[in-house]
C-alpha cells in the first residue's frame, strides 16, 4: 500500500474518534500564502512529496487557479497526522483570499471549527485579514495566527534581528486587537494570542520551515539563528530543523478544539433550534447516534459525480443509500454516494460520522446553505449571510442556437455552485443577464461555462451594476389607469441606511411574502420608522419597500396583487435607466376605482400604479447608485505620486496614508465603473512596484456630471430614447 | 376655444350583427368621413362588419382596446371631420366611452349619439323579468394571475338581500378571440360560493342564462344552477341573471324556459 492509500485507511478509522479530529481552515488576505501553507500540511502528511510542496499547489487543481496562481474555490482535503504517538485526522479547508470571492469564505466558516489566520511579515495585516477575523468569530471558529514570508522581511527589507523582532511583535498585536474587539467576554482571555504558549507561529510557507515558542524551547533553535539560516541561503537546513507542517499541525492539535468541543460552542450561535430538543442533545453532543444534521457550505459540480454537496456533519451518520430531507423542499433525497475529500480526489466510504466534513452526492435539491437531515421537521441552521451585493454584470448568450437549452441548464447550475452568482434567465431573447462580485469573478465563471460545461457563448464586456434610489420625498403623484376609470395615489422617498441593512443582512425577511406583519411592522418601529408607516407594510422587493396607508377603500384589497405587480416592476425596472431599484420606500396613499371589477383588471391597474410611482419618484428626483470599491496600494516612496495620479484619474479619493518602512499605504476609494484594466495601468504606472488589493464597499450615489453621462450610456445600450421620461408623461 | 368643424357620432350597432343598427346610424355612416369600430367592449357575429362596409360602402378600420383609450388618433380625425366610432350594443352603456366623449368637448368637438338596443334591456325583456327590479349590473373577469376579485359576488349577494336580480355581463377577451360562456361564468360563481359561503349561488339557486340575444338562434334559459352549468348554451355572447324575489308575472315568465327554449 502506497503512504497515500494508507492514509486514507487510516482516515476512515478515525473519523469515527472525535477527539481525534480537527476541522480547520485557512484565511487571509490574497496572496498571503494560504495555498502554499495548505499543500505544505498535506505534504507533510504523506498526500505529496515532500520537495514539491510549496511549488505544487495541490489544492489550486482547478486549471485556472494553476494559472493565475490564486484560490478561487474553497477546496477540501483531509489529511492523518501522527502526533505523539497518536493519530489526528485534520479535515482542512482552503478558502480563496481575492475579494470577489469572499461569499465562499463565509460559507467555509460554517464548517470549520478553528481557523488558521496568516498574514504577510512584509505587509502586515490588511483589510482582508481583518475581513476573515470577523467572519471567523462571527461563526465562534477559533482563530490562530501564522505570520508568513518572514525570509522575505530579511532578505528582501533586510531588517536587522531586532527591527525583524519587533515588526514580527507588532503584528502579533495588531492581529490581538482585531479578535480581541470582536470576541464576547467569555472567550476575551481564552482567544488571545499568545506567543508564549505558541498559538502564534512564524515561518515561510514558500520554504517550508516554521516556530514557535514552545518548539524553540524543546529544540533549542532560537531567533537569532532563524535569522542566520535566511541570511545564509540555507533554509533547507532550518525546513529540516522545523519543518512547518509539524510545527503547525503541532499547533493545530494542540490549541484548536475537537468537534466535541466545538459544537458546544458554535452550535447555539448557528442554531436557533430547542437546545433540549433530540437535535439539540445531539448536536451540543456531536453524537454519531442521533438523527442526521448536515449543513451543506458549497455545492461543487463534478464532471463524474454531478453535483457533489459539501459541508459539516453536526450530528449522526450519513450512509450511502440513505433517504435525506432537505428543510423547505418537498421530497426527500437519496445520498448516492458519501466520501472523504483529498485534493482532487474523493475516496467513496460507506458512511461517515458526526464532526467530519463531508462530500455527499445525490442531493439534487440542496444548495449551499441548505440544512440536511433525516427529518424532514428539523429546524434550519442558521442563515450563512454573506452581505455584498453583485457589482458587475454581462450578457451572456449561446454562441449556437441549439445550445440554448442547455445553456439555460448550464446558468442554473452555476448560480447554485456559486451563490455569489447571480443570474437572470430571459428565455424570450436568449440573451441572459449574469452578475458577479467583480471582473474576475466573472471571468472566471464564463470560463467554466466554457470549459467545463461546453457551452459556446458569446459575451458582453462586463458593466457595473447600477441601482436607481431618489434623492428626497415626491408625491402624492396620481397615476391613471387607460381607460381613465381608475386612480391610485403614490408617495415615495428613500429608505433609512439601518432599514436598509437590516434588509440587506436578513434581519428582517425581506424573502417571499411578508407572513407576520405586526412582527414586521415591530421591527421597523424599532428601526425609527414611523407607527403609521410600519403598519401598512405590504411587501418587500429587494431593499425596497410597498406601504399601503389607505383606510377602508372599496374594492382595494382584491386590487392589491395588482398593485404589487406594479410596484414590482417598477423596482426591476426603474424610471431612469431601467436599472433595479435599491432603498425605495412606495406609499400608496389614496386609490378611487371603477365599480365594476371588469374595468380595474391587470390592464388597467398595473399601469396606472406603475405610473404613480414612476411619476412620484421624478418628483422625488431620481438618482443612480454605483458600486464603490475600497482601494489599497502598497507602494515605494518614489512612485507613490504615480500611483494616487491612477486612483485620482478613476474618480478615486484617497482616504488615508500611512507610511511603513519605505513603503506608502494608499487607502483610496474608487467607483467600480472606474476600475476595470486598473492592474494593467497600475502595473505599467509603477514599474510593477507596488501591491494593491481591493474591496467592495457598497453602492454611493454618483455625481451629476458622471451620472448624466452614465444615464445616456445605459439607456443607448438598452435602445431606449436617449432622455428618460418625466413627470409630465406618467400623468398623461 | 374655436369651436372645431368635425364632428364625433358614436354609434350604437345594436344586437347580434348588422342588422341591430338603427336608420339613422346607417344614415350617419354613410355621411360620415372616417369610419372607426371597436369591438372590445362587445361583439357581433361573425362577418357582420364586412357586411356592413359593403352596406353602407364605406371602410371600416376596426381598433383594439389600446388605440380606443389613447383615444389621440379617433379626436385628431374629429377636429375637422366626421368621425364616425361604431360600437356592438349602445355606446355610452361601455363606460370607456364617456371619457372619450368628454375629453372630445374640452376639445371643442362636437359628439352625438346614436342609441342602439342593448342586452342591459334586451335580456331582462327575453326572459320577462321587470327592470325596475334589477339591482346593480356586474361582470364577470376571466381570472387572471393576481387579480380573482370576489366583488360581483358580493354584488350579487348585496342585491339579493334587497330582494333585486343581478345581470351578471361575462368577460370578453377580444384578443384572443375569447367570450366566457355561461357556463364558465357558473364555474367561477361555484368557486367565489366556496370561498365566501353566502348562498348567492349555491347548487340549487334559480338562475338565467341568455344566450345571443337579439339573433335568430337566441336562447333562454331558467332553473338551478346545478342543472344549467351542464347544459350547451352554444356560440358567444352569453348574459346571465341571478333573479331575486320574483313578481307572479316574473315567476310564470321564468316557468316558460325551464327547458331553455328558444326565445
Amino acid at each position: 500500500m502506497g503512504r497515500k492509500e494508507d492514509n486514507i485507511h487510516k482516515a476512515q478509522a478515525l473519523m469515527r474518534q472525535t477527539k481525534f479530529i480537527r476541522n480547520i481552515g485557512t484565511a487571509a488576505h490574497i496572496d498571503h500564502g494560504k495555498t502554499t501553507l495548505s499543500d505544505n500540511l498535506i505534504a507533510g502528511s504523506g498526500m505529496m512529496s515532500g520537495d514539491l510542496a510549496g511549488k505544487q499547489l495541490l489544492l489550486d487543481f482547478d486549471e485556472q487557479e494553476q494559472a493565475r496562481g490564486i484560490t478561487i474555490n474553497a477546496a477540501s482535503a483531509s489529511m492523518v497526522y501522527d502526533y505523539k504517538g497518536q493519530e489526528y485526522l485534520i479535515n482542512l479547508i482552503d478558502t480563496p483570499g481575492h475579494v470577489d470571492f469572499g461569499g465562499d469564505v463565509t460559507r467555509a466558516m460554517r464548517a470549520i471549527d478553528g481557523v488558521v489566520i496568516l498574514a504577510c511579515a512584509v505587509e502586515g495585516v490588511m483589510p482582508q485579514t481583518e475581513t476573515v477575523i470577523r467572519q471567523a468569530i462571527k461563526e465562534r471558529v477559533h482563530p490562530i495566527l501564522f505570520i508568513n514570508k518572514v525570509d522575505r522581511l530579511i532578505n528582501e527589507l533586510q531588517v536587522t534581528p531586532e527591527q525583524m523582532q519587533a515588526r514580527l511583535a507588532s503584528i502579533v498585536n495588531e492581529v490581538n486587537e482585531k479578535i480581541k474587539k470582536l470576541l464576547p467576554p467569555e472567550l476575551k482571555d481564552k482567544w488571545a494570542l499568545k506567543v508564549e504558549t505558541g498559538n502564534v507561529i512564524f515561518g515561510s510557507a514558500y520554504n517550508n520551515w516554521a516556530i514557535s515558542v514552545p518548539y524553540m524551547k524543546n529544540t533549542g533553535i532560537n531567533f537569532k539563528q532563524v535569522y542566520e539560516f535566511c541570511k545564509n541561503g540555507d533554509q533547507k537546513t532550518l525546513a529540516k530543523k522545523a519543518p512547518l507542517h509539524e510545527v503547525l499541525l503541532e499547533m493545530v492539535i494542540i490549541h484548536l478544539p475537537n468537534p466535541d468541543e466545538a459544537q458546544k460552542l458554535r452550535i447555539p450561535v448557528i442554531w436557533h433550534g430547542d437546545p433540549e430538543s433530540n437535535f439539540g442533545k445531539a448536536m451540543l453532543n456531536c453524537d454519531p447516534e442521533g438523527p442526521v444534521a448536515f449543513m451543506v457550505t458549497k455545492i461543487i459540480v463534478d464532471a463524474h459525480a454531478g453535483e457533489v454537496a459539501v459541508g459539516r456533519l453536526f450530528s449522526g451518520k450519513i450512509r450511502k443509500g440513505q433517504e435525506l430531507h432537505i428543510i423547505g423542499m418537498p421530497d426527500p433525497n437519496r445520498a448516492q454516494m458519501v466520501s472523504l475529500t483529498v485534493g482532487a480526489d474523493r475516496i467513496p466510504v460507506d458512511e461517515l460520522d458526526a464532526g467530519n466534513v463531508v462530500a455527499v452526492s445525490g442531493l439534487k435539491d440542496a444548495i449551499a446553505g441548505s440544512t440536511v437531515s433525516s427529518d424532514p421537521e428539523m429546524a434550519s441552521f442558521e442563515k450563512i449571510v454573506h452581505y455584498s451585493d453583485p457589482v458587475v454584470t454581462m450578457a451572456i448568450e449561446a454562441k449556437h442556437t441549439k445550445d440554448l437549452p442547455k445553456l439555460v441548464d448550464v446558468l442554473r447550475t452555476v448560480a447554485k455552485a456559486d451563490p455569489s452568482i447571480q443570474v437572470e434567465i430571459n428565455q424570450e431573447t436568449g440573451e441572459h443577464l449574469m452578475s458577479g462580485m467583480g471582473e474576475l469573478h466573472l471571468e472566471i465563471t464564463q470560463y467554466r461555462i466554457v470549459n467545463e460545461h461546453k457551452v459556446e457563448i458569446n459575451t458582453s464586456q462586463p458593466i457595473v451594476v447600477f441601482r436607481e434610489c431618489v434623492l428626497g420625498v415626491g408625491g402624492p403623484f396620481e397615476g391613471k389607469s387607460p381607460n381613465k376609470h381608475n386612480k391610485f395615489y403614490i408617495e415615495v422617498g428613500p429608505l433609512s441606511a439601518d432599514i436598509v441593512q437590516a434588509m440587506r443582512s436578513g434581519v428582517i425577511d425581506v424573502e417571499g411574502k411578508v407572513k407576520d406583519s405586526k412582527a414586521v411592522a415591530r421591527q421597523l418601529q424599532d428601526l425609527g420608522m414611523d407607527r403609521d408607516e410600519a403598519r401598512g407594510i405590504v411587501a418587500f422587493h429587494g431593499t425596497n419597500m410597498l406601504l399601503d396607508m389607505t383606510k377602508g377603500i372599496q374594492y382595494l384589497h382584491e386590487t392589491m396583487e395588482l398593485i404589487k405587480e406594479a410596484y414590482i416592476e417598477a423596482m426591476n425596472r426603474g424610471p431612469l435607466a431601467n436599472e433595479k431599484c435599491m432603498a425605495v420606500k412606495v406609499k400608496l396613499v389614496d386609490a378611487k376605482m371603477h365599480e365594476d371589477s371588469i374595468h380595474r383588471g391587470p390592464a388597467q391597474v398595473i399601469p396606472a400604479a406603475r405610473s404613480a410611482i414612476y411619476g412620484a419618484m421624478c418628483l422625488a428626483g431620481r438618482t443612480l447608485y454605483e458600486p464603490m470599491q475600497k482601494v489599497f496600494i502598497n507602494v515605494p516612496q518614489d512612485v507613490m505620486g504615480d500611483a494616487i495620479r491612477e486612483v485620482q484619474q478613476r474618480r478615486g479619493v484617497i482616504e488615508d496614508m500611512k507610511q511603513e518602512g519605505e513603503m506608502t499605504i494608499v487607502a483610496s476609494k474608487c467607483p467600480v465603473s472606474e476600475m476595470f484594466g486598473f492592474a494593467a495601468s497600475i502595473r505599467g504606472a509603477t514599474s510593477g512596484r507596488a501591491l494593491w488589493s481591493s474591496e467592495n464597499a457598497g453602492f454611493e450615489p454618483m455625481p451629476k456630471d458622471p451620472l448624466d453621462k452614465a444615464v445616456l450610456q445605459i439607456r443607448q445600450r438598452k435602445g431606449l430614447k436617449p432622455e428618460p421620461y418625466d413627470a409630465a408623461y406618467y400623468s398623461s | 376655444m374655436v369651436r372645431q368643424s368635425g364632428k364625433l357620432s358614436f354609434i350604437g350597432l345594436g344586437l347580434y350583427d348588422e342588422n341591430g343598427i338603427t336608420l339613422a346610424g346607417l344614415d350617419r355612416i354613410r355621411s360620415a368621413d372616417v369610419v372607426f369600430a371597436e369591438f372590445y367592449t362587445s361583439k357581433l357575429s361573425e362577418g357582420a362588419l364586412e357586411r356592413l362596409s359593403a352596406m353602407t360602402n364605406k371602410e371600416i378600420m376596426a381598433l383594439g382596446r389600446e388605440e380606443v383609450e389613447d383615444g389621440t388618433r379617433i379626436l385628431e380625425e374629429a377636429k375637422e371631420k366626421n368621425v364616425a366610432l361604431l360600437v356592438a350594443g349602445d355606446p355610452m352603456t361601455a363606460t370607456t366611452h364617456i371619457d372619450l366623449r368628454l375629453r372630445a368637448h374640452k376639445e371643442s368637438i362636437d359628439t352625438e349619439v346614436i342609441h342602439g338596443s342593448s342586452a342591459l334591456t334586451a335580456v331582462p325583456g327575453l326572459l320577462g323579468l321587470q327592470h325596475y327590479k334589477f339591482g346593480r349590473t356586474t361582470t364577470l373577469p376571466f381570472p387572471q394571475e393576481g387579480y380573482s376579485p370576489t366583488s360581483p359576488y358580493d354584488m350579487i349577494m348585496e342585491n339579493l338581500d334587497r330582494g333585486l336580480h343581478t345581470l351578471v355581463l361575462l368577460d370578453i377577451d377580444a384578443e384572443n378571440s375569447r367570450y366566457m360562456s355561461a357556463n364558465e361564468g357558473f364555474h367561477l360563481l361555484q368557486e367565489m360560493e366556496r370561498r365566501m359561503g353566502k348562498g348567492a349561488a349555491k347548487d340549487d339557486s334559480i338562475v338565467c342564462v341568455v344566450a345571443r340575444a337579439g339573433s335568430p338562434d337566441c336562447v333562454v334559459a331558467a332553473g338551478p344552477l346545478s342543472k344549467l352549468i351542464a347544459m350547451d348554451f352554444g356560440g358567444p355572447l352569453h348574459s346571465i341573471v341571478i333573479p331575486g324575489r320574483l313578481h307572479f308575472m316574473e315567476e310564470e315568465s321564468l316557468g316558460q324556459w325551464t327547458n331553455g327554449k328558444d326565445g
